[in-house]
């Protein structure tokens, strides 16, 4: 069964598709964009029922079975959960990006991009070998790259994209790390089958290696500290591709790397607490940042940072009912942060700004929007009767009933809510809020798009709040099982009068009082901005710095524009590497008896090569030269028709005549010979050439000492009549065996030939012009 | 004679290695043609050197019998030759334009293109 | 450069070499010889032809340009190694030969006309190089 493997190609085609149809086609036809992930939505939602009782779908194809690597798809209720927010999220910014990007010139490279990522992100939860989850992880980090650049003119944009892709293509390095150590140790490519082999991942000698590799991807791809601040600078992209991959669905994908391992990892500790550490960190760092940004999507970006702290912080406590309360945060994560988003996005794309100090009282213009953004608000609070309140909940359960220290756990939890609160009040209700601002100036009435697509994402939020039912049997009730082995809580959106909704009644009321007390500005903004010196990402940025100078150096130590300091590099270290061979265990051996069986034809061979050698190198005329090479060239061919090598004799002989004439034609073209260089330069150039030959020559005899390996040879002496019916084995290699390389080779000639007449024959047309 | 056609090999490379750290174009290209030869002769003489033996069956005979020269090289050094010519011929006629566009045979003062309109 | 003897000695010599170099490709396979030996051979014999009699004279006795040899050449190669996948399904450049001996050139098989490409691409390249090179200087 290959279906899912034609899924999930499909949204490849469909950008190649949409290349097909031009931009001015396009741009008549946006709606047929959207297609794509509502049909695929469709798609993944008639698996849903029979996916809750509990059936898990394989899709297998061979790709390079020699290697383990095959694509092999398997959809279970974590694959499920994914894939149904992907195409869900997908399908509404397709198509508010309709209205969003209305007559945008690139408007079809934007939904391109956007189709490539959906197709790899789908990839990426559902593949069941981690080589190509690894290579749908690596596709989904380079189509965010483009969005973020996709105003490509912009400097400001392009280099958060690159900063963006370097953090998150280190860790894709980091999880082919891991997924080759892993494959090697536990012999299989396939994570269900890994699954089989858990002592690998808990106490083998390489656990803690495959751990930090696994966590350098995670962190990387979910924005944790200290590698988040990729993610507040990928707000440079449009903000559908900010709801869409920087917080619905990519930075999830280090998330569901953490769960799926989850259950890989179940007796490891260290796995645990440092996921719990990590991840207490961010969430509180990021939602300390919010209380100081003035720029919506700033909040809302450093909002998800605290988001996927949370999720990991959750993940690190263990417990069913802490696995159980991260599934239900993704979703309700998905849902309001993907709605605020939206609601951002309108309000930038009416009044022209984000900036929150300047943005009040625009519910009498964008009412319905309002109401979306209300919604999206309290379940970002965790209000009642939202999902958002159910969401909470279950972390404050997650963090009284699990982990070593229930009470500093519940309390960080506390406090990152409350922030939470007065982060989603901030971007949901304070634009709408209050008095008119005049300085805005006139706002236009957004299209249908524009308010209704927040406006299903906010009502989804207050369904899910209304029946957790339907969220329970949906995913909770499988997955956790699936992560933990144990039975996931009951959901409910009301469990009596208990300590949890008291904690839940303190964080939304201390919330609420800190959205009236704290007013953002500016200066507040200014006065944290002196800490960024000392953040990560000026680390980071200042580390990048270093290297540059210093490969700057390198470059122009070692490469000056000089020659012949090119070719001395080379030549120095390979000396070296000979001599230091040689000195080490000299065996030369050289004996009178060898130069006593010369006959004479061979000492008049090698007295006229150094002859030939000496005039060459020594003579003034450039004549001399050639003649030189020409006479060396000779007794070559004299070497080979001695030692029983005809065809080259032959080869060579033809081949040095053409040399010389092509010398001679060329000769008189050419300057003079000069000397150029100082006594100094040549003697130290002398001193380089000789002392490369001389160690090139002693590693030469000692190579001769040892039995050759005549393999290949005696391959082709035995198999050249038999398999080739020729008879001259040389000519046979040549034509027959490795006849594909002598192909090559005269397709080199040609270009050489082709090279020599456009040098020389373009010139002249140039000049009769 | 091996031992001595290996020194001769050293002595083919120094030539070679010499002539192209010259700052003279001409003995560049002169350099890299003995340099050549010199590769030529380290490959023969890694298949070993038998005399009067070339890799041919005789007229009667399926497969090559007894000694012979190693085919392998022998091929290898074949396809090198012919293609150094390609490239000779491609470096010369690039020295000649090199020369006619930028007036000057020093390798030295070649390294700043950016002076040529 | 222009002395009798060569020049009469060229009209001659021009013809036989051709015939060496054909002989020398075609026994290629069996004996010492093959498409580069033979091309560079041909090739040599033009240029031979050109010192006695002019590039002028040399471009007539040919009558098209050397460089047209080349992508005869490169096709004639390409199709004989592509000849087994069309005829009978072979993977690339399989041998393909045919059963009896002919007379003269022994077995014939899809390696000999390989040879003949590499041949025809020798004999247009050395051609182009040098007379390119001489008409300019």
């Amino acid at each position: 069964m290959t279906v899912f493997l034609i899924v999930i190609l499909s949204s490849f085609v469909f950008s190649l598709l949409l290349f097909g149809i031009g931009q001015k086609t396009f741009q008549r036809m946006t709606w047929f964009a959207a297609l794509l992930p509502i049909s695929l939505f469709i798609y993944f939602s008639s698996f849903a029922k029979s996916i809750m009782n509990g059936e898990v779908y394989n899709s297998f194809t061979s790709w390079v079975p020699s290697l383990g690597i095959n694509l092999d798809f398997r959809l279970d209720n974590l694959a499920l959960l994914f894939t149904l927010l992907i195409t869900g999220v997908g399908s509404i910014v397709f198509l508010y990006t309709t209205q969003y990007l209305k007559g945008h010139p690139k408007l079809l490279r934007f939904y391109v991009f956007l189709s490539i990522f959906m197709g790899a992100m789908l990839g990426l939860v559902t593949s069941n070998n981690i080589i190509t989850l690894f290579i749908f992880w690596e596709l989904t980090s380079i189509s965010s790259f483009f969005l973020i650049s996709f105003n490509n003119t912009e400097a400001p944009s392009r280099k958060s994209a690159i900063i963006a892709l370097t953090i998150t293509g280190l860790g894709g390095l980091a999880l082919l790390a891991f997924a080759v150590l892993a494959g090697q140790i536990t012999g299989t490519l396939s994570i269900a089958e890994m699954l089989q082999s858990p002592e690998v991942f808990a106490n083998h000698q390489y656990s803690v290696i495959l751990m930090v590799f696994i966590f350098l991807a995670a962190f990387t791809k979910s924005a944790q500290f200290p590698f988040h601040f990729w993610l507040p600078g990928a707000m440079k992209a449009p903000t559908p591709v900010s709801t869409y991959l920087h917080s619905a669905t990519m930075v999830k994908a280090g998330i569901y790397l953490l769960l799926r391992f989850t259950p890989h990892f179940q007796n490891n500790s260290y796995f645990f607490t440092t996921l719990l550490i990590v991840g207490a960190i961010t969430m509180l760092y990021a939602a300390f940042q919010t209380l100081f940004k003035t720029d919506l999507k700033g909040i809302l970006a450093y909002s998800t940072i605290g988001a996927l702290g949370i999720m990991v912080f959750l993940i690190g406590i263990g417990t069913s009912a802490s696995i159980t309360a991260a599934i239900v945060f993704i979703v309700v994560h998905a849902l309001y942060k993907a709605s605020l988003f939206l609601v951002t996005g309108t309000i930038d794309h009416q009044a022209k700004t984000r900036d929150i100090t300047k943005l009040s009282g625009l519910r009498k213009v964008l009412m319905p929007l309002a109401i979306a953004g209300l919604i999206a608000a309290l379940s970002s609070g965790g209000f009642p009767p939202t999902v958002g309140f159910i969401g909470k909940d279950l972390i404050y359960e997650a963090t009284l009933h699990g982990g070593l220290n229930p009470v500093l756990l519940t309390t960080m939890a506390v406090l990152t809510n409350i922030l939470m609160v007065f982060a989603g009040l901030l971007v949901g209700v304070k634009p709408f809020a209050g008095k008119q601002n005049e300085d805005l100036g006139e706002i236009k009435k957004p299209h249908f798009f524009l308010w209704f697509m927040p406006m299903i994402l906010a009502v989804l939020s207050l369904l899910f709040g209304l029946f957790p039912s339907m969220v329970e049997a949906l995913f909770t009730h499988n997955i956790t099982p699936l992560l933990t082995g144990e039975e996931s809580p009951h959901l409910a959106i009301w469990h009596g009068f208990n300590l949890i909704l008291l904690l839940s009644a303190i964080t939304i009321i201390s919330g609420i009082i800190i959205y009236f007390i704290w007013k953002p500005s500016h200066k507040k903004e200014g006065s944290m901005m002196k800490f960024e010196a000392i953040s990560p990402k000026s680390l980071a940025l200042k580390f990048s710095d270093l290297f540059q100078k210093l490969s700057y150096i390198l470059t122009r130590t070692f490469q000056n524009g000089y020659l012949r300091r090119y070719v001395m590099v080379i030549l120095v270290l390979l000396t070296l590497v000979f001599g230091i061979h040689v000195f080490i265990n000299p065996r030369i051996f050289l004996s009178v008896k060898e130069i006593k069986a010369l006959n004479w034809n061979e000492i008049v061979i090698l007295a006229m090569m150094l002859v030939s050698i000496l005039f060459t190198v020594f003579t003034k005329s450039r004549l001399t030269a050639i003649a030189g090479m020409g006479v060396l060239g000779y007794t070559m061919c004299l070497i080979f028709v001695f030692y029983g090598a005809p065809d080259l004799a032959m080869t060579q002989f033809s081949i040095d005549t053409l040399t010389v004439i092509l010398f001679v034609l060329v000769l008189y073209r050419l300057p003079k010979y000069l000397k150029l260089s100082n006594r100094t330069n040549r003697v130290r150039d002398a001193i380089v050439a000789m002392s490369f030959g001389t160690f090139l020559a002693f590693t030469i005899i000692e190579i001769m000492n040892e039995t050759p390996l005549k393999k290949t040879s005696e391959y082709y002496a035995e198999n050249a009549y038999v398999l080739a019916k020729g008879k001259n084995v040389v000519n046979v290699i040549l034509v027959d065996f490795r006849g594909f390389d002598t192909m090559i080779e005269i397709v080199v000639l040609a270009i050489s030939a082709i090279g020599v007449f456009a040098l020389l024959k373009l010139h002249l047309k140039k000049n009769e012009k | 004679m091996e031992i001595l056609l290996a020194i001769m090999t050293g002595i083919l490379y120094a030539a070679g290695i010499y002539l192209i750290l010259r700052r003279s174009l001409v003995k560049l290209i002169i350099g890299i043609v003995i340099l050549g030869n010199g590769v030529n002769l380290l490959i023969f003489l890694m298949g070993g050197l038998v005399k009067g033996n070339p890799p041919l069956i005789l007229s009667e005979g399926k497969a090559l019998e007894g000694l012979y020269a190693d085919p392998v090289p022998q091929a290898l050094i074949l396809t090198a030759i012919v293609i150094s010519f390609g490239l000779q011929s491609f470096a010369i006629v690039l020295i000649k334009r090199a020369y006619k566009v930028l007036k000057t045979d020093d390798i030295d003062t070649m390294n700043k293109t950016d002076d040529i309109t | 450069m222009k002395s009798l003897i060569l020049h009469t000695i060229s009209i001659t010599l021009l013809p036989l070499l051709i015939l060496f170099s054909v002989f020398v490709l075609l026994r290629g396979h069996y004996l010492p010889g093959g498409g580069f030996i033979g091309g560079l051979i041909a090739a040599i014999a033009f240029i031979l032809h050109a010192f006695a009699n002019g590039l002028k004279e040399t471009r007539k006795v040919l009558r098209i340009h050397p460089g047209f040899l080349i992508p005869v050449g490169l096709s004639i190669a390409v199709l004989s190694a592509l000849a087994p996948i069309l005829m009978t399904g072979d993977p690339l450049m399989t041998g393909l030969w045919y059963d009896k001996d002919i007379a003269i050139l022994g077995k014939i098989g899809s390696a000999l006309f390989f040879d003949t490409g590499v041949y025809l691409v020798v004999v247009g390249v050395c051609l182009t190089i040098i007379f390119t090179i001489s008409e300019s200087v």
